[in-house]
């Protein structure tokens, strides 16, 4: 069971702890400062938090005592370069740890998208050169953002040099060898926004989040920009399961056929559906969906639930998830019914279930 | 000697007051202070040696372009201030 959650908001990082039934507030930690993600290394238990500074950049901060005290750490950055449109790291928006077979290894990705690599525990980065490199980037677009962003990273838990990435909008790309070599994984994805002769460019999918099973890590789920797949083969080939518009996955930590969603009206809203707010499970792979909404608003809400907002712990049974219209809710049954925590907290963009 | 000073919101990583420094220009007197303080270099900064876009510099009182900062030649008695502008955050 999860003993903490972590919300990073737009005005800091809002942690609760376990307590009974229930989960109680445990304080703000860099009160008033956007945190973009949350990583907790299971390996040792090091806290992570990425802060973006609107006015000063994005930082890196660790903490290795469950949360008490932090210190700032060193932020991935690119090359100095003399280039003119040499790119500059806007925002931290994935941080992995790698397996028990790298220790001491964690991951970073970022906006403008870049994958990172410390092996001393964010206090040094190096950059992935090959996945800069990539001829393919030219293809890229920004979706929501100005430039194309690293939306999610899928370590392979009896692998650490295995590792599928997502990119909003870039597709799946993978590599089997530690970062020396990618290649592109998106066959399958289809993308409604493009014309219909470039809707299967491999190069173009707005994937807003992946998520792997970790029990059965040749399946993973994706919420795309139009769709939700999922891939029984390792994210070599995926199936459509729904065309709905997200950006939330949580993938239950035993029974890889298990997950939610929130699904919302696509991009010319970015709203629940009418205006009714549900979450979707599926215990079958994706064959079917349920639609839950036991604790969650009466129409109308406005909610929308950002694509690293929403966690499952590994248990199965406590989930929460937060929106940008600040609340958040938990549920202690595997996502069957839901309670507001609270209804008061900034905008949320990252959720994460502690150890 | 140029007199340098930081935003209030700086204070957790910009050396404490003003800091005097001697430098033809202010992207030498901005390294001189980051080789003091090499945290608040990050702030100021972006990797490519850009002024963050929300960061903005005022010289005596005008506020300088983000476009060629580094190379504003300072004159003996400049008083810089390294602001936060009020835009984004």
């Amino acid at each position: 069971m999860a003993r903490k959650l972590a919300i990073g908001s737009r005005k800091g990082l809002i942690l609760y702890v376990a307590d009974g039934d229930g989960w109680r507030y445990d304080g703000v930690r860099f009160r008033g400062t956007p945190v973009s993600m949350v990583m907790q290394d299971r390996r040792d238990g090091s806290l992570y938090a990425a802060l973006d500074y609107g006015h000063f950049g994005p930082k890196l901060q660790r903490s290795d005592d469950s949360g008490a005290t932090w210190q700032e750490v060193t932020p991935p950055a690119f090359p100095k370069s003399d280039a003119k449109d040499a790119p500059a790291v806007l925002n931290i928006w994935a941080l992995e740890p790698a397996g028990r077979d790298m220790p001491g290894t964690i991951w970073a990705g970022t906006v403008p998208a870049g994958i990172f690599r410390s092996d001393d525990k964010g206090m040094s980065w190096e950059m992935n050169e090959p996945f800069m490199a990539l001829p393919q980037r030219s293809e890229w677009g920004g979706a929501g953002n100005d430039t194309p962003a690293l939306s999610s990273m899928a370590v392979h838990p009896d692998d650490s040099r295995s590792m599928a990435v997502s990119i909003s909008a870039g597709g799946v790309w993978q590599t089997a060898d530690g970062g020396k070599s990618w290649r592109n994984t998106s066959k399958g994805l289809w993308a409604a926004y493009m014309p219909p002769d470039q809707a299967e460019n491999p190069n173009v999918q707005d994937v807003h989040q992946m998520r792997r099973s970790p029990t059965e890590p040749g399946r993973l789920y994706i919420q795309h920009h139009n769709a939700v797949f999922t891939s029984a083969d390792g994210g070599e080939t995926w199936q459509e399961i729904s065309k709905a518009f997200g950006f939330a996955v949580a993938v239950h930590p035993k029974d890889p056929l298990t997950a939610w969603f929130v699904p919302g009206e696509k991009d010319e809203y970015r709203l629940p559906k009418d205006e009714t707010f549900c979450v979707t499970k599926t215990t079958d792979g994706g064959k079917s969906f349920r639609q839950v909404t036991k604790g969650l608003p009466a129409k109308p809400a406005f909610d929308l639930v950002l694509r690293h907002a929403m966690d499952v712990d590994r248990s199965g049974d406590r989930l929460a998830f937060g929106s940008t219209t600040g609340n958040l809710w938990t549920s202690f049954d595997g996502g069957e019914g839901w309670h507001l925590l609270s209804g008061h907290l900034p905008p949320v963009y990252c959720v994460r279930m502690l150890e | 000697m140029a007199k340098i000073s930081f935003t209030a919101h700086l204070r957790k990583v910009a050396p404490p007051g003003a800091t005097v420094v001697a430098a033809d220009n202010l992207g030498d007197a901005l390294d001189q202070v980051f080789a003091r303080a090499p945290k608040l270099r990050s702030y100021v900064v972006d990797e490519q040696n850009r002024l963050r876009r929300h960061v903005v510099i005022f010289l005596n009182g005008s506020r300088l372009s983000p476009a060629n900062w580094s190379a504003q030649v300072l004159a003996p008695d400049d008083d810089v201030y390294v602001m936060q502008a009020l835009s984004g955050g």
